[in-house]
């Protein structure tokens, strides 16, 4: 009888056996989990910086000069930390923004086909790195 | 309300009423926020000069402190919002509660920090 049975549908957990996954990575599974990534970043990370930047504007030139400090270099240029939080969180905006509109045309019922699905979730990985390289741009050549 | 399953003690009450209560405000928070952060990242690249003297004076005007206020009480309602689905889908029983009572301290806390910035910054106090 065993051998009659025919295959079963596979577990949809991540890893069964030995890391094996049953499905592949698709561009609208990376949104996803990269939508809640981002948020819980901007959410702690981001609000800690925009309440010391806010807090030192409020306290004065020394409190101010500490937060510059820690973000820039003696030159005043960006250092390595300012570098990655500012690129970091700039990603994070930009991705979590356009990833937010597209689950605003999802809840007005649209764009759940399959292929248009895959490529709203390609134009949102997509445009979240254009539109963080295009400010930093910006923020090099005015 | 008696000792019988859960489903029987629910039964026939109806609706909470507030099922799409959080749903809801997390929509109309990303809304605002929309254009409320693509405000603030615009005003940021095209900012002249990050030292202490230009932005203050640039955050002393009404027409900045006035959005800003708004994009603070915007973005942290809807963070709140979107950090309590998260603590909800990872933490449980005790570790749930005090998460989310963590959350709601952090978020008034900091909101309340970042308001009270601004006004001194607007209202021209001396620092």
């Amino acid at each position: 009888m065993a051998s009659r049975t025919p295959a079963r549908p596979k577990s949809p957990h991540l890893f069964a056996g030995f890391m094996k996954l049953h499905y592949a990575w698709g561009p609208h599974m990376l949104v996803s989990i990269l939508h809640r990534a981002t948020g819980t970043v901007m959410a702690t990370v981001g609000t800690v910086m925009l309440v010391w930047w806010l807090g030192a504007l409020a306290a004065g030139a020394d409190a101010y000069a500490t937060f510059l400090d820690a973000f820039t270099t003696s030159a005043g240029h960006l250092n390595v930390v300012g570098w990655i939080v500012g690129v970091g969180l700039s990603w994070a905006f930009f991705t979590h923004m356009l990833n937010g509109i597209r689950h605003l045309v999802m809840d007005a019922g649209a764009a759940f086909e399959l292929k248009r699905n895959k490529m709203f979730s390609l134009a949102v990985l997509v445009g979240g790195v254009l539109l963080t390289v295009l400010f930093w741009l910006y923020q090099g050549i005015k | 309300m008696g000792s019988g399953t859960s489903i029987g003690r629910v039964r026939g009450l109806g609706s909470a009423k507030e099922g799409a209560h959080h749903w809801w405000r997390q929509r109309v928070t990303a809304g605002s926020n929309l254009f409320l952060m693509l405000w603030f990242v615009i005003s940021m690249a095209r900012q002249p000069a990050f030292d202490y003297a230009s932005v203050r004076m640039w955050l002393s005007s009404a027409w900045v402190a006035v959005p800003m206020i708004l994009l603070v009480a915007s973005v942290f309602w809807h963070f709140r919002l979107g950090l309590q689905v998260v603590i909800e889908d990872y933490e449980h029983d005790e570790r749930r509660v005090a998460a989310l009572l963590a959350l709601n301290f952090f978020t008034v806390g900091t909101a309340a920090v970042a308001i009270f910035a601004i006004l001194k910054v607007a209202f021209g106090a001396a620092a």
